[in-house]
């Protein structure tokens, strides 16, 4: 479905050149469902941009659905959907008459677009909002015909540009629900940018971190958490044996310690926390440590972009200091 | 090419529905330019009063100037539209569409020339018992005229609504700096002929003059005047400049 190599693009602007995208080889095959996760500004969107034939790329190339987006844009265009940041729909038009329309710009007939338009608004829960002016349609509603609007040509491949942001959580959980199932009904890929973690984590059935306009990891979310962070096991001990379990836990990893009216939290971070926490406490029972509290704190993908990069995706990384400038 | 003729038609359409679906507007558009005659004819024929027109309404000299002002008004202002576009994002959904980039500036500005076409019909139909006369061929000939140059006209436009995306305020101070002038030195609604000479030699510079004497040639009922050569000229020019600065802009610039 895609396949880059070396897909760069430089922001010239006066004589400052801004490398947003620094070499993505990526390959997604048919069916994945792929998220680019990364912080504002690490070049997710100018990726996508380039993907979707909407901006050249500096270098490098990219073949999207067999076709070479800078040999055929239209081309490209033609056989993806793609669904922006912002409303796609015009804001004074009609529901109907925006997506007839949609059908129209893609080259189909005036009955087949009408059918596919009756047909979508009836399965994204818009069935008689025709004749409403896309302005009086709520956030969600909204958001749905968006995706009406990128289903249009029947695409076999979809691009989602940030396509929960904004919207609170039991839309995007139903926006979710709607992504879901047209998947299973079609077989569609998707492939979607987002920098919230739990979209990201529960959604997307493979995780391409971006920073700095580069793939700095690629996998499964799972595979992600177990790999680069391992689990947080917590340990809470008596004062006076601290130095005791500090000693023996020493060999797992580097020990945290937090002290708490006279009991001292130990926290560090293991392969597989649930097999190797019982472990611990029997060891530090033989050992006489009285063992008064432990969990395990499955890691999240923060923890994974966090031990990638030494910052944190929550707080995010000020605009500006993400790519790198450089004299032209 | 048919591709383009028919993508072209999609885009007009899609305008034109905002029409269809409220043509309450409409009349607005109709009414402007019929105030406008009202209130300037009976100044005209003032003005006229001492010269010796050889029988001929002063109507039959203004009203083609009205009918080139209300195009270069309607279609300088098609980016305005699109500036809204842009900035709710509908245009960007529209970019990944396989359209034609040429058929996004030459449909759109087709929708501003669309109520141009009936407006044009009532101006004349109004003038009529006050002495205008009206030659339907020619007429018709100088309004594809006016579409050619409007389609330019419009390509302009949108590039200008993109270059200033990021601040609406500049599409209109640059819309209106520029309309004024080009306005007043094409002699459309005042003649040139007193002019001092700095003003007739910018006024040879400015395609709207070309434009504006093929009109008044091709109302007074003759093809024969090389007007109407210079005329078809300016306009293909004018479009040929404005689609090829658009779609550059279109595919230049980041949204």
């Amino acid at each position: 479905m895609i396949h880059t190599e070396s897909l760069s693009r430089t922001f010239v602007t006066g004589r400052q050149s801004v490398e947003a995208v620094r070499g993505i080889d990526l390959d997604v095959g048919e069916g994945e469902l792929v998220a680019f996760l990364g912080p504002n500004g690490a070049g997710k969107s100018t990726t996508l941009r380039m993907l979707t034939s909407l901006l050249r790329p500096s270098s490098g190339r990219a073949v999207v659905v067999g076709v070479d987006v800078a040999a055929d844009p239209a081309g490209v265009r033609r056989r993806i959907g793609y669904i922006g940041q912002k409303d796609g729909a015009g804001h004074s038009y009609r529901v109907g008459d925006e997506l007839v329309m949609q059908g129209r710009f893609f080259g189909l007939g005036r009955t087949e677009a009408a059918r596919r338009a009756a047909a979508l608004l009836g399965s994204l829960d818009l069935a008689g909002m025709e004749d409403r002016k896309v302005s009086s349609l709520s956030g969600g509603q909204r958001r749905r015909l968006d995706i009406a609007l990128g289903l249009i040509n029947e695409p076999p491949l979809l691009f989602l540009d940030e396509p929960s942001t904004g919207m609170d959580p039991q839309n995007r959980a139903n926006l979710w629900e709607h992504i879901l199932r047209l998947r299973e009904q079609r077989g569609t890929t998707i492939v979607l940018t987002t920098h919230y973690l739990e979209e990201a984590d529960t959604m997307a059935e493979r995780v391409v971190v971006i920073d700095h306009g580069r793939i700095i990891a690629d996998d499964t979310a799972e595979n992600l958490k177990a790999g680069q962070a391992g689990d947080r096991v917590r340990l809470t001990v008596p004062a006076a044996d601290a130095e005791r379990a500090t000693a023996r836990l020493a060999p797992s990893g580097e020990v945290a310690r937090r002290d708490r009216d006279g009991e001292v939290e130990l926290a560090v971070r293991v392969a597989h926390g649930e097999q190797t926490l019982p472990r611990l406490v029997l060891a530090l029972h033989a050992d006489g440590v009285e063992v008064r509290g432990a969990a395990v704190h499955r890691p999240t993908l923060d923890d994974v972009f966090l031990s990638l990069t030494g910052r944190s995706l929550r707080e995010g990384a000020p605009a500006g200091t993400v790519a790198e400038r450089s004299a032209a | 090419m048919s591709t383009l003729v028919a993508d072209t038609r999609a885009v007009w359409w899609r305008e034109t529905l905002t029409i269809v679906r409220d043509p309450f507007s409409l009349v607005f558009s109709l009414l402007q330019p019929l105030v406008f005659l009202a209130l300037f004819g009976p100044l005209l024929s003032g003005f006229a009063g001492g010269q010796d027109l050889g029988g001929v309404s002063p109507l039959q000299w203004f009203l083609p100037g009205v009918v080139v002002m209300i195009t270069l008004f309607g279609t300088s202002m098609t980016g305005s539209n699109l500036q809204f576009e842009i900035m709710t994002g509908a245009f960007e959904r529209i970019l990944a569409t396989p359209l034609h980039r040429s058929s996004l500036m030459v449909g759109r500005a087709l929708k501003e020339l669309t109520p141009l076409v009936v407006q044009g019909l009532i101006i004349c139909a109004v003038a009529m018992p006050f002495g205008f006369r009206l030659h339907p061929l020619h007429v018709a000939v100088g309004l594809l005229l006016l579409g050619l140059f409007g389609v330019g006209v419009g390509a302009l436009s949108y590039a200008l609504a993109i270059a200033a995306r990021r601040s609406e305020w500049i599409f209109w101070a640059v819309q209106q700096t520029l309309l004024f002038p080009l306005l007043i030195l094409s002699g459309m609604m005042l003649p040139l002929e007193t002019a001092p000479g700095w003003m007739q030699l910018a006024s040879r510079f400015n395609p709207l003059t070309y434009l504006v004497e093929a009109e008044r040639a091709l109302f007074a009922g003759t093809f024969a005047d090389p007007s109407v050569l210079w005329g078809l000229v300016a306009a293909a020019v004018t479009a040929v400049v404005g689609l090829t600065v658009g779609v550059r802009t279109i595919t230049r610039s980041i949204f």
